[in-house]
């Protein structure tokens, strides 16, 4: 790389946000609203305040992870490949500003402007991250679940063709049953509406996870029993040190699959019948029109997925080490 | 010692059925192997060969006849009957110690046995690579982790199935010497499937031809060539070409060739 590239790429990384930051400082409201303030810990701020905090926030940790990645040969790259794209993307937070809260020409209150959507967290923050907490206690128990019961049954199918004759076709015709029109059900056989969610969960989780862990227990090459048998495998043997060990690349595709569906699930049975968790915010939002709230939760949805979606795929990459090289995959390490 | 017979096989008889054909894929095989030996099958597709290894190894069960090691009848697979695959059939998702390993988990010795590891590991000439995982390493390599796998668990004889099959005349060779080298260190028994004459002729004590058709045995020849030997010496081509002869695959004389 050449010398003083980087310091460039640092300044135009963290430039977006300081631009946009310091425009909505400048430019005035063009409509004359008074902006509320609010109680954040101990100093009061209004919602352009706070907005500008948050992207001077980010600005400052940009520029510590700028200094950080400075000596890595491997994140210093992808630190500068970034960088015009954190530049547009702090110059679209500006442009969306402008039009959705400064000129308010979006359509209103349909398209609130970026600050708007902060303000949500000034105002119930503390209620926000409650149905947070609500919505991802309601996925760990439905996914885990799930996932326990997918690659349990998923086992049993694979290792025996008793079990894979009779319970195969009912997986095949249930698994293609999206599991919310099992909520009517649902709701009226379970008694508490959390566990009647964590139900459809684990049923959306459950079926890809089963099909795909007996295809790949069952797919295991032959000549792999057969070696573990002559170094002296008894049945135990191979199935958890050769067919599992063999089938996890696919229990892994399965889980990432199932990962999509418990999001979808899980929101839209949380919109229909839960008292709490980011779908039932969006659904108390809308019934007062407060779209920058539905933006504020769906936000949060964003992350929220993302870091768990994340974790996964660290889980993934840690057990399946040995498939590293093997598989083209996106930037090693 | 050197002539007590360590496995016996006595009328052994297997027919397989694929789609209402019955194919008679052994008939007849008697055979006795001393300890310490090395006794190459050769013989073209179909004979026999490895069907025959695979009965030995308890793998694949025989419709008639009985084989015996030390006097005990094969009933299923056993670790000390050590099986080396055609292609490794190493485990993909342990890496080159562990997959030696394998055999000492699998008979829950492990923490017995576990500092014999290195030891395989360097007998194999692996050193270095003990933390590789098995896609990051060269087809002898591969073959050379599956050997040490199958030798780690002591047994009384080594059957190879083409161990040697895809990989280059160079690595072959290389691989042939440390095969020789193996035997004399461990004093293994070690039964070699293969379709190459030269490889037979260099590394066995006796060759057993077979012909298809049914899978027999044909003839068994004594090779009295002193280790180690010389690929390419007069003895070596004087029976290769005997060999050759049997398979009807040397021409009476060299054609000359011309050219205007």
């Amino acid at each position: 790389m050449k010398k003083g590239k980087y310091p460039v790429a640092v300044i135009l990384t963290i430039s977006g946000y300081i631009l946009a930051a310091v425009l909505n400082l400048l430019i005035p409201q063009f409509a004359h609203i008074k902006t509320k303030s609010y109680r954040l810990f101990i100093i009061m701020v209004d919602r352009n305040e706070f907005y500008r905090g948050i992207l001077l926030l980010l600005a400052v940790a940009f520029f510590i992870l700028g200094l950080i990645s400075r000596k890595d040969e491997k994140s210093n790259g992808r630190y500068v490949k970034n960088a015009p794209l954190q530049f547009v993307l702090g110059c679209g937070l500006f442009l969306w500003d402008f039009l959705g809260t400064k000129t308010q020409i979006f359509v209103q209150p349909f398209f609130p402007g970026p600050a708007q959507i902060l303000e949500s967290f000034l105002q119930e923050g503390g209620f926000i991250f409650s149905n947070t907490l609500y919505s991802l206690r309601l996925y760990l128990f439905g996914f885990l679940l799930g996932a326990a019961f997918g690659i349990g049954t998923g086992i049993l199918i694979g290792w025996f063709p008793k079990v894979y004759y009779w319970v195969h076709p009912v997986l095949h015709i249930t698994g293609i049953i999206p599991a919310v029109a099992w909520m009517p059900f649902a709701l009226t056989l379970i008694p508490t509406a959390f566990w009647a969610t964590v139900f459809l969960i684990v049923i959306c989780v459950w079926f890809p996870v089963a099909s795909v862990t007996a295809q790949g227990i069952a797919g295991t090459p032959k000549v792999l029993f057969e070696a573990a048998r002559t170094l002296g495998g008894n049945t135990a043997y191979q199935l958890f040190h050769v067919a599992i060990p063999n089938a996890l690349p696919q229990i892994f595709s399965g889980l990432s699959t199932a990962n999509a569906f418990a999001f979808t699930t899980l929101v839209m049975a949380e919109m229909m019948g839960q008292p709490g968790g980011l779908g039932y915010y969006i659904n108390l939002a809308k019934v007062w029109s407060s779209y920058y709230k539905v933006f504020a939760a769906i936000l949060i949805m964003a992350i929220l997925f993302s870091v768990i979606t994340e974790v996964l795929n660290q889980i993934q990459s840690r057990v399946l080490r040995w498939q590293k090289g093997l598989l083209k995959t996106e930037d090693e390490g | 010692m050197k002539d007590e017979t360590i496995l016996q096989l006595n009328h052994v008889d297997r027919v397989y059925e694929a789609d209402g054909i019955s194919v008679q894929a052994l008939s007849d095989v008697n055979l006795k192997v001393k300890r310490g030996e090395f006794i190459s099958f050769i013989g073209s597709s179909g004979c026999g060969k490895t069907t025959t290894l695979r009965l030995i190894a308890g793998l694949d069960q025989p419709q008639g006849g009985k084989i015996f090691l030390d006097g005990e009848e094969i009933k299923g697979t056993d670790p000390r009957r050590g099986y080396v695959f055609q292609q490794g059939a190493l485990f993909n998702w342990l890496t080159v110690e562990d997959n030696i390993a394998a055999g000492l988990k699998a008979r829950h010795v492990y923490q017995k046995n576990r500092h014999r590891i290195q030891e395989y590991i360097d007998m194999t000439g692996l050193s270095g690579f003990e933390k590789a995982y098995p896609h990051q390493i060269s087809g002898g390599m591969a073959q050379r982790v599956a050997i040490a796998r199958a030798l780690i668990n002591d047994p009384e004889i080594l059957l190879l199935d083409e161990p040697m099959g895809a990989l280059d005349s160079f690595t072959r060779a290389n691989l042939q010497d440390q095969l020789l080298e193996l035997q004399k260190k461990n004093n293994a028994t070690m039964i070699l499937v293969t379709h190459d004459v030269d490889e037979a002729i260099y590394l066995s004590d006796r060759i057993v031809i077979m012909t298809p058709r049914p899978g027999k045995i044909a003839q068994i020849i004594d090779v009295d060539i002193p280790k180690p030997r010389q690929r390419g010496g007069t003895e070596f081509l004087m029976l290769r070409r005997r060999l050759l002869e049997k398979f009807d695959l040397a021409s009476a004389d060299p054609q000359p060739e011309y050219t205007i």
